[in-house]
Parts: structure tokens; C-alpha cells; sequence
């Protein structure tokens, strides 16, 4: 299912083709503002992507990508400007917006004293999963974690507690999945799984947007690459029309940094 | 000293000047009213003359403590600033009146009774408050977020004054439990004290409200000051040094 | 897989009174599961208020010579309040302490949870928590003084005053966590507020000390019931608010 990925540059809208014919954009931000105190980090931000799309955006230390993605969840409220995720407004319907997001962070979200299966089946609940003792287990098994089900969080490896946040995020099967440099911390065979995991997302119409740094991840990743730099989406385009080499020079260009 | 003058004046207009010169001549006319025209106490004899500022004092608290109880409780339904501004403004004013009339019980207490203190139910009651206000002052103080030092002080604010009925009824039961040696006013206000009374009534009002004005107008400037340094570096587009 | 709930999106019904009840128990029961669980597990707060509240009983000890008749009923029934009092504050604090370990609250705040949910969840479970201790210091406290605590009139009186305090205590404990001074805030917000429980609940327990008639006790019953009646409505409400500052 392909759709575009809008931005807006100074006056100017940029707008790719709708391919889809559809239009339904499962992230809309529109002139999103966020200041912490007097130090802007998103300046009048536009954003779009479409249904069962996979957009990665990639940005230098400081440009906003985890500000964003923490205003999309609804765990930050934006200064000025609005969006809407899932189709709901993320100020008047934030529970509504809850219900059908995911987010995988820096950090976990877990309780160190609790099991993992203790863990998972708390958030299931708190999400109002169907099964959760089983929803749970199959959780653990798909991220591999299956024996570790009675171990203490605080037992595991930095790596085996992302991919248990990971699990964590995606028990409630949610419409949109928001992850935040999920490839920090986890090791080689489990970025794999987690490519796999947002590919069949994809094939089933499930939406992810994904940031990082590492500018060739992101492009075995996405469907549409964008740039943030300076609080602000400066670069997008579709992966088919990109290799490494025009990417890394289209991100040198626009932030001014080696990638 | 001129120069500070001005500059103390400045923010104010017409209005504000206005009310202050109200407010002053209210204090004059209290004053003559309580220490000549008003008849010298039966029993008390002429330190009783402090009754009647003790008491305006203790209503203009009242007063705020129930002002800072609007505004924490519009600030948190309509997250409109100017209700956290009469908040802060009330409490700051409404402690500073509570102080003095604190020290003005202290004073009666020690005339009437003997001693500079005493867990009599209104003075208690009056000094809990006192300790409640402050306490909101200090919660305002730790927290350098604007956002959610007002709502986190709203939410106290409000929890502060619903307790001040409850705090009323478990001290006056607490004193009958435990009679002091000396029992509560009781006093009869003749009608010759009334223009004492009712004048410093008035007057301490009128300066609570004056000196609310001036405190909400001084706090609106501030913030103000806050927006504008925000938008600077909005259009600037610029980083902000920050030492 | 997600075609057919996207052409909901504007539509899905809310869920029914019934359903909206049951979902607001279950995750508040989950919460307040979690955190007994996890205390369960370590007992480091528990132990270390009950630790405190004993060491406030010993030190009144040498304060007040708690054996002599006149004494205990005059004394007796402030120190133990003080006792627990303290303790319970010291326990308080830590409500949020595990939210905080792994990103603070935010986790519990991604889910869509109503927050008063939260609140009655960690009030279950520091309720619980304060029981505990309190369930360990009242016997110390009839060993040390000779009285007899397990009476009923005593015990209702420790009970709501219990309730009242953890309640005040759970929304202060949740804004204390994010002001860099939180050790010293949250006695200094809930002192102030609480002491017309403290008092009621003294006076409350003198009575039941003394042997006084059931009545003598109605005018302390009154204000803590007040008390709890009042903020166990107030509390939740605001807590509400006090969530939407943890993201900003």
C-alpha cells in the first residue's frame, strides 16, 4: 500500500503523488510547535504518512525526533499546532489515540521487581487485551523471550529488555507503531526479527514510523525516508527512488553533517 | 528615592492610583475611628483597641484564602494564566495579612491572658492556615516549570482550602476536650464600637485589594516578560545560550 | 488486518456504562496488584517504615515514661500517632518510586487508562502497605505501654484516620516526585493538610483508652469520616490533572 509522505519547506508545499487513491493518513501533524521553556525543538513541524506505510525518519542528536514522537503518543503536549494519529486528534481524543498506539523508547517502561510475563500481562491489562495470559505468552515467544517468563526483569540483558519493551508495545496490536532508535540495544539477530515485524505490519496494513541514526538501516526499513533537522521535516522521498549514495549526500546537504 | 518611586508607580494607572488613595484615606479615617472615637473596653481597657485591626485582618485572609481557591480552581478548568496570577497574588498577600494577624492575637493574648501564646481554637486555627499558605508558597518555589507549577499548586490550593472547615471543627472540638485556663473573647461589641469596627473593616479591605492589584499587575509583567523572551527565539530561529 | 478497524476509526461506539465500570476496576485492581507484587518481592519499603515508625516509638520512650497510669492515656495516644504518622509518610513517599526506575510514568500514562484509575490503584495498594505497618506497631505499642489497642472503637478510629491520610498522601506523593526537593515536600504539603486528622484520630484514641462511653467518640469519628468522605471524592479528580504535567 503506498500513499506519500508530505512536507512543507518555507512557502512551498511539496506534495508526491497519492498513489493509493485512498487518502487516509494514519499521522497527521500540522505546524506542530513544542518549546521547553524558551528553547524551540519543533518549529512549525508538517508531517503526514499514509496507512500500512513504514516511514523512517532520520535527524542529528537534538533535531526533535524523540520530541515528535512523544507528542504523537499524546505524552507531550505540542506548544502550538495539531495532529492527529489513528484518526484521532491527539489534544481532544488522546485516549482514543492511546488505545491504537504503540511506542518503543530509550527506555522501557518495565518493572525491574516483576516478571516478564508479569510485566506483559499488567500492560495487557491496562490496554484491555481479550486474553491477556495468553496474548502474553505469544508475546514472549515471538520476541523470543520464552524462557525467560518467571525471570526478574532486572535479571536480563540490556538487549533482552528491549526486545520484552518491544513485546510491551505491541500486545494491544496497535493501528500505528512508534519506535524510537529501536536499533540501539538490540543485537544483529533481533534486528532482523524487528524488520521482519514491521514488514508484516506493513503487509497487513498496520503503519509504522521508525527514527534512528543509521542512515542504511533506515533505508532496509522504509518505504519513506524523511530528514528532521532543526525541528523541522526537511527532506523526504520514497525508498524506490534512493540508493545509499544519493541518500547520504541528501542528508549531508540538508543538515550540514557528515551522516 | 524618587526614582524608585517612579518606578514603583509606573505600572500603575490612573485606576490603580485611584484606589490607593481610597484605600489611604479608609486607613486615616479607621484609625481615628479606633483609637479616639471609639470608647476605651470595659474589662481590656485600651490594648483591647487592637481587636478591631486583629479582626479585619483575619477577614481580609479569609478573603483571600477563598480568592486563591477561585483561582486554583478556574486555573485548572480553563488553564487561563490570569487565574494562576490571582492565585499566587491572593496567597502571597493573604499570608503577609494572616502574619499580622497573627501578631496581632499574640499581642491581645498576652494583654488578656497573659501570655504570648495560646492554643486558643481561633489562633490555632489561624496559624494551621498560615502554615498551610506558606507551605503553598513553598511548593510554588521548587518548581521552575510555569505550566506545572500552576497546576500543581492549583491542585494544592484547592486541597488547602477545602481542608479550612474541617481544620475549624477539629480544633474548636479539640479546646473543648482540653479547656485552657482562659476562655475565647467573649466580648460584647457595644454600638459605640461599631464605625471602629465596620471602618477597619472597610480600610483593611480596601488595602488587601489595592495591594492585590498592584501584585497581580507585577506578576501579569512577568510573565508577559516570559512570552515575549519565548517568541524572540521563536522568529530568531536561533538557539538560546544558556550559560 | 487493520482495514476493517480504520473504517471505525471515526465511529467506535464508547463502551457502556457497565463495560467503561469494569474496565476502570480491572486496570485500577492491576495497578494496585502490580505494586503489592512488587513490594512482595524486595519488602524494602515496608520494612524500612516499619523500622522507622518503631524507632519513633522507642525514642517518645525515653521522652515520656509511657508505664506510669497517668501518662499513658496523656502521652500514649499522641506518640502513636506521631509514630505512625511519620512512618506512613515516609512510606508515602515512595508510591511512585517504581514508575520512576524506568522512564517514570510515561508508561502508564501510553495506556489508555483513565487516571483516576491510577490514583484508586496506588492508594489500594499504599493503603495496604500502610496497614501492614501499622498492624506491626500496635501491639509494640501495647507492649511498651501496657494498654489494650485491639479494641473496636480504637481500631475504627486508626482505620479512617489511615484512610484519610494515604488518600491526601497518594496525590501528594505523585506531585512530589517531580520537584528536585521530594523528600522534604511531601511532609511539608501533608503535614499542614493533615492535621485535623491527626488530632481527630489522637483525641479518637485517647477515648478509647480511657474507657469513656462509644458517644465520647462521635465528634472524632465525625471528622475523620468528614475527612475521608471529602477527599476521597477531591483526590482522584485532581489527580487527573497532576498527570498531565508528568509528560511537559
Amino acid at each position: 500500500m503506498t500513499g506519500s509522505l508530505e512536507t512543507t519547506q518555507g512557502a512551498t508545499t511539496v506534495t508526491a503523488p497519492d498513489v493509493s487513491g485512498n487518502g487516509t493518513w494514519d499521522v497527521e501533524a500540522r505546524g506542530v510547535w513544542k518549546s521547553f521553556g524558551s528553547v524551540p525543538v519543533l518549529r512549525g513541524l508538517n508531517l503526514r504518512i499514509a496507512a500500512g506505510q513504514r516511514a523512517v525518519i532520520v535527524g542529528p542528536n537534538g533535531s526533535g525526533k524523540t520530541t515528535l514522537l512523544k507528542i504523537l503518543a499524546t505524552l507531550l503536549r505540542p506548544s502550538a499546532g495539531a495532529a492527529r494519529v489513528a484518526g484521532f486528534d491527539i489534544r481532544s481524543q488522546a485516549s482514543e489515540v492511546r488505545r491504537n498506539v504503540g511506542v518503543l523508547c530509550h527506555q522501557t517502561y518495565l518493572y525491574s521487581e516483576l516478571t516478564c510475563l508479569e510485566n506483559l500481562l499488567f500492560y495487557a491489562r491496562m490496554y484491555g487485551v481479550v486474553d491477556p495470559p495468553q496474548r502474553s505468552r505469544e508475546m514472549l515467544r515471538l520476541v523470543g523471550l520464552e524462557a525467560q517468563t518467571d525471570t526478574l526483569v532486572r535479571s536480563l540483558s540490556r538487549g533482552m529488555q528491549q526486545r520484552l519493551s518491544l513485546a510491551r508495545a505491541i500486545i494491544h496490536e496497535p493501528l500505528v507503531l512508534l519506535l524510537d532508535e529501536p536499533d540501539t540495544g538490540l543485537d544483529q539477530r533481533w534486528a532482523g526479527v524487528l524488520s521482519d515485524l514491521v514488514a508484516e505490519r506493513a503487509a497487513q496494513g498496520g503503519t509504522t514510523l521508525l527514527t534512528t541514526h543509521n542512515l542504511e538501516r533506515s533505508l532496509d526499513l522504509a518505504d519513506r525516508v524523511a530528514v528532521l533537522n532543526r525541528g523541522r521535516i526537511v527532506f523526504s522521498a520514497r525508498r524506490e527512488d534512493l540508493d545509499v549514495g544519493s541518500f547520504k549526500e541528501a542528508y549531508g546537504r540538508h543538515t550540514g553533517a557528515a551522516a | 528615592m524618587k526614582g524608585l518611586l517612579r518606578t514603583t508607580l509606573e505600572p500603575m494607572g490612573q485606576g490603580h492610583r485611584l484606589l490607593g488613595a481610597v484605600a489611604l484615606t479608609l486607613i486615616l479615617a479607621a484609625l481615628v475611628a479606633v483609637f479616639i472615637q471609639a470608647p476605651t473596653e470595659r474589662h481590656l481597657g485600651d490594648v483591647q483597641r487592637i481587636f478591631y485591626f486583629h479582626v479585619a485582618c483575619a477577614w481580609t485572609a479569609s478573603l483571600s484564602f477563598f480568592l486563591v481557591f477561585v483561582g486554583s480552581f478556574a486555573y485548572l478548568r480553563t488553564r487561563k494564566t490570569r487565574w494562576d496570577v490571582l492565585a499566587v497574588s491572593a496567597a502571597e498577600v493573604g499570608v503577609v495579612f494572616t502574619g499580622i494577624a497573627l501578631l496581632t492575637g499574640s499581642v491581645w493574648a498576652k494583654h488578656a491572658w497573659g501570655t504570648w501564646w495560646e492554643w486558643e481554637p481561633r489562633l490555632t486555627t489561624t496559624l494551621l492556615l498560615w502554615l498551610i499558605y506558606v507551605a503553598y508558597l513553598m511548593l510554588r518555589s521548587a518548581i521552575p516549570e510555569a505550566s506545572r507549577r500552576a497546576t500543581f499548586s492549583a491542585v494544592f490550593g484547592i486541597v488547602g482550602f477545602v481542608d479550612v472547615p474541617i481544620v475549624f471543627m477539629s480544633i474548636r472540638w479539640w479546646r473543648s476536650i482540653h479547656p485552657a485556663v482562659v476562655t475565647g473573647k467573649g466580648m460584647d461589641l457595644d454600638v459605640a464600637m461599631y464605625p471602629a469596627f465596620f471602618l477597619s473593616l472597610a480600610a483593611f479591605s480596601l488595602v488587601f485589594v489595592y495591594l492585590l492589584v498592584l501584585r497581580t499587575a507585577l506578576e501579569r509583567s512577568h510573565q508577559r516578560l516570559e512570552e515575549m523572551r519565548r517568541r524572540a527565539t521563536f522568529h530568531l530561529g536561533g538557539e538560546v545560550s544558556h550559560g | 488486518m487493520w482495514e476493517a478497524l480504520r473504517k471505525h476509526t471515526v465511529a467506535i461506539p464508547v463502551p457502556r456504562l457497565e463495560g467503561r465500570l469494569a474496565s476502570f476496576a480491572s486496570q485500577a485492581m492491576a495497578v494496585a496488584a502490580k505494586d503489592v507484587r512488587a513490594e512482595l518481592r524486595t519488602k524494602e519499603v515496608a520494612s524500612g517504615t516499619f523500622i522507622f515508625a518503631l524507632l519513633v516509638l522507642v525514642i517518645f520512650n525515653f521522652a515520656f515514661d509511657l508505664r506510669t497510669g497517668d501518662n499513658r492515656t496523656l502521652a500514649g495516644p499522641g506518640i502513636l500517632w506521631v509514630s505512625i504518622t511519620l512512618g506512613a509518610m515516609m512510606g508515602l513517599g515512595h508510591v511512585f518510586s517504581k514508575e520512576r526506575e524506568q522512564g517514570g510514568i510515561e508508561g502508564l500514562l501510553l495506556c489508555p487508562v483513565d487516571r483516576s484509575a491510577i490514583y484508586v490503584g496506588k492508594f489500594a495498594a499504599a493503603l495496604l502497605l500502610t496497614a501492614a505497618v501499622e498492624l506491626a506497631i500496635l501491639p509494640l505499642f501495647a507492649l511498651f505501654t501496657d494498654l489494650s489497642v485491639f479494641l473496636p472503637p480504637l481500631l475504627l478510629t486508626v482505620v479512617l484516620g489511615t484512610i484519610g491520610f494515604v488518600a491526601v498522601g497518594t496525590l501528594f506523593s505523585a506531585m512530589a516526585v517531580h520537584i528536585r526537593t521530594r523528600e522534604l515536600m511531601l511532609p511539608l504539603l501533608l503535614l499542614p493538610v493533615a492535621i485535623p486528622l491527626i488530632v481527630a484520630a489522637i483525641e479518637g484514641t485517647r477515648v478509647g483508652f480511657e474507657d469513656k462511653p462509644w458517644t465520647d467518640m462521635l465528634p472524632w469519628i465525625t471528622i475523620l469520616a468528614a475527612f475521608d468522605a471529602v477527599f476521597l471524592v477531591l483526590c482522584p479528580w485532581l489527580f487527573q490533572y497532576v498527570m498531565e504535567e508528568m509528560g511537559s
